[in-house]
């Protein structure tokens, strides 16, 4: 075979396979057309803003707590080896580690911070996932594809907040009712807060935003009229380990008025 | 060849061996899976109507659900319009398990009998029993 000869035949060849991939096509779904829903709240880049002075006492926590485990069926699981978590209480020490200080006042330091996955801009978790099981939607939120999880758990070990946990077994057994709007987790997956990314798609506020009754605010950072915003612009804010680079987006306000802060 | 007897009987039953579960069951037509639409949410329909066509769901529901897992899960999606025109929310548990809660007697019929293991339920339709 002459070089000509050779480069007609591969012409051919590649002429032929194209033809075969175009029929193939054929064999999948039928135009499938999905729209938008109108409905699904939009936003540059989704926030949170905690104002840690409205929660007091231990119910108020609580509320929060059990309205978010509830809604997205979070095992109750008591053994800090195993538990599942998606929203918890620390102590600023805990919470602001790097803030440390040696005579820390009184008021702060029986604050309890709710905390729980700071959907960071630079998420370290989003990086390191090898089958980008975790990944950042265009709004911001840092979220998990279940079905992707190979259970390596890289990224809780990325994670500086400890904000994943990892299914060592079935959580059905442990989840006291199972809302069936939501599905469960099985054994071998990480799971995180994913700021009710299914409620927003759908037009409503996270779980907890709506439970805290005004202690914790929700919007889009990027837009300079948004309440937590104005809220930002009005409080002393701070961030949890910014010095990371993660670009976390959760806030925390420490005094109700300003005060305390 | 040497030995040629022995290898050749040899290779008879080594071939029949193969091949008895064939032999064996030639013309024995394998009884088809019986799939269930018994159930309270379908019976209450007054038109029995899937979100596409009878054939389309037999032969494209894998690929439909994948569709859908991807649009709802990474692209935040939720509407589906079927080729009707139709309008439906792209969910298993909201949506598809609502009507199909007889797991052992619609998804497993077939699914058992083609040997396809499925995982769907080990997160998806807790709240449903099966």
């Amino acid at each position: 075979m002459n070089r000509r000869d050779f480069l007609k035949s591969i012409a051919a060849a590649g002429l032929g396979g194209a033809l075969v991939f175009h029929g193939l096509d054929k064999f999948g779904t039928e135009a499938a057309d999905i729209v938008p829903n109108s409905k699904r709240l939009q936003a540059k880049h989704w926030g949170m803003v905690i104002d840690v002075s409205k929660f007091n006492t231990a119910e108020d926590f609580q509320a929060v707590a059990q309205a978010c485990h509830q809604y997205h069926n979070v095992p109750d699981i008591d053994n800090s080896k195993h538990e599942v978590k998606w929203i918890w209480q620390d102590d600023f020490e805990h919470t602001f580690a790097e803030l440390e200080s040696k005579y820390l006042s009184e008021n702060v330091k029986k604050l309890k911070f709710p905390v729980l996955c700071n959907h960071c801009e630079n998420p370290m978790c989003v990086r390191v996932c090898p089958t980008q099981a975790t990944f950042k939607r265009a709004d911001g939120v840092v979220v998990m594809d279940f079905h992707r999880c190979i259970g390596c758990r890289y990224c809780m070990a990325a994670c500086p907040y400890g904000a994943r946990s990892f299914n060592f077994f079935d959580p059905r057994p442990y989840i006291e009712e199972i809302n069936s709007e939501v599905p469960t987790r099985t054994k071998g997956v990480v799971e995180k807060c994913n700021f009710c990314m299914e409620r927003l798609d759908k037009g409503l506020l996270p779980v907890c935003v709506e439970a805290s009754k005004g202690a914790i605010m929700f919007g889009d950072l990027e837009d300079p009229n948004s309440q937590v915003r104005q809220v930002l612009r009005d409080n002393f804010s701070i961030r949890r380990k910014v010095e990371l680079g993660t670009g976390p987006s959760v806030y925390y306000i420490i005094g109700g008025g300003g005060e305390g802060a | 060849m040497y030995n040629g007897g022995k290898i050749i009987t040899g290779l008879i039953i080594f071939v029949l061996l193969i091949s008895a579960p064939f032999l064996l069951n030639v013309g024995q037509a394998n009884e088809l899976p019986e799939i269930s639409l018994d159930t309270p949410a379908i019976n209450q329909l007054s038109e029995k109507q899937c979100v596409e066509s009878v054939e389309f769901m037999r032969s494209q529901h894998p690929q439909l659900l994948n569709d859908w897992r991807d649009q709802v899960v990474r692209e935040g999606e939720s509407i589906y319009v079927s080729s009707s025109g139709e309008r439906y929310e792209m969910s298993l548990d909201n949506n598809c398990l609502q009507c199909h809660s007889n797991q052992s007697q619609f998804c497993d019929a077939c699914h058992t009998y083609t040997s396809v293991e499925l995982y769907c339920w080990d997160c998806h339709g807790g709240g449903i029993a099966k």
